[in-house]
């Protein structure tokens, strides 16, 4: 990582942190009532954002050969698999639980929300057990390939 | 009607969710990085574990930015209290934090995304297998989140 990359990722971080914490997002509470169609203002940062991401992501490799720092645009490869479904279908699961994801944890963290210190801590371990079993010969074989 | 549907108001929903692409957009623009959060917690396990999961180059190679990217989060955070944004702590019980972190990492992990990842850099990069992962885990939050209400969670 270059000096210019360290830069755009660390402000790029605070633009997304203060972002999740102005739209409430930091609050597990606020997460909890979208699920249960309290509040629907979820939707509206995730529209927001996608409305905002997607011209970006889809005309800036048109328009420019390259990005102005750096070589080349990275690009999201998500493959329709059973480890990419099933794995969303225990996400939410998770999500649904906790209220916490992992942007508005390490977020709310910043905006004095302690409590998600658990989450954050239970995140990492969940995160490392997946790993561990992906490093097993078989399983790993599958899902090394298809997430390139 | 509206009102129903957003008893807490709509503007700073959309204005935080467009705060949100408008740094996913730049971090795209200036470096061409695809900014999902999960991702992050691999990466920095590929420090301490030599386990070949997390030996890949996507994460060895991407972890340095990827923490940074932490970090800048952890400080936007602070910048909205510090320039008049109020502190919050939540009141969801610790065993709803510890659970639905685990499962919730491991299962962002397997599936190589979350609501960032799969929900903004992949619908916006028009990805199908996203869509499908969007779609399943707004069902299965949805199903749990009512469940834990009946079992006395917040």
């Amino acid at each position: 990582m270059n000096r210019a990359t360290g830069a755009v990722a660390l402000l790029t971080g605070v633009g997304f942190g203060f972002g999740l914490a102005y739209s409430t997002m930091t609050h597990p509470e606020v997460i909890l009532d979208f699920l249960r169609w309290r509040d629907l203002g979820l939707l509206l940062v995730l529209g927001g954002a996608v409305a905002v991401t997607t011209p970006a992501y889809q005309l800036l490799p048109r328009l420019l050969r390259r990005p102005v720092l750096a070589g080349t645009f990275g690009k999201h490869h998500a493959i329709m698999s059973r480890h990419t479904i099933g794995g969303a279908a225990l996400f939410g699961v998770g999500w649904g639980v906790g209220g916490v994801c992992p942007g508005p944890a390490i977020a709310g963290l910043g905006a004095g929300n302690w409590p998600v210190l658990i989450a954050l801590g239970s995140m990492f371990l969940g995160a490392y057990v997946q790993g561990r079993l992906a490093s097993r010969p078989l399983f790993s074989a599958a899902q090394k390939e298809k997430n390139p | 009607m509206i009102d129903d549907w957003f008893p807490n108001g709509a503007a700073h929903y959309l204005i935080g969710g467009m705060l949100i692409g408008a740094a996913v957009s730049f971090a795209f623009l200036m470096s061409g990085l695809v900014t999902g959060m999960s991702t992050v917690f691999s990466a920095v396990w590929s420090y301490v574990s030599r386990r070949s999961f997390f030996q890949q180059d996507r994460f060895t190679s991407s972890r340095r930015w990827r923490l940074t990217l932490a970090v800048g989060l952890v400080l936007g955070g602070l910048l909205f209290v510090v320039t008049g944004g109020s502190t919050f702590q939540t009141h969801v019980r610790w065993w709803q934090l510890a659970i639905g972190g685990f499962i919730a990492g491991f299962g962002a992990r397997m599936s190589n995304g979350c609501t960032s990842g799969h929900g903004i850099c992949g619908l916006a990069s028009f990805q199908l297998p996203s869509l499908a992962a969007v779609l399943t885990f707004l069902v299965t939050a949805m199903i749990t989140a009512r469940i834990v209400a009946l079992i006395g969670g917040v």
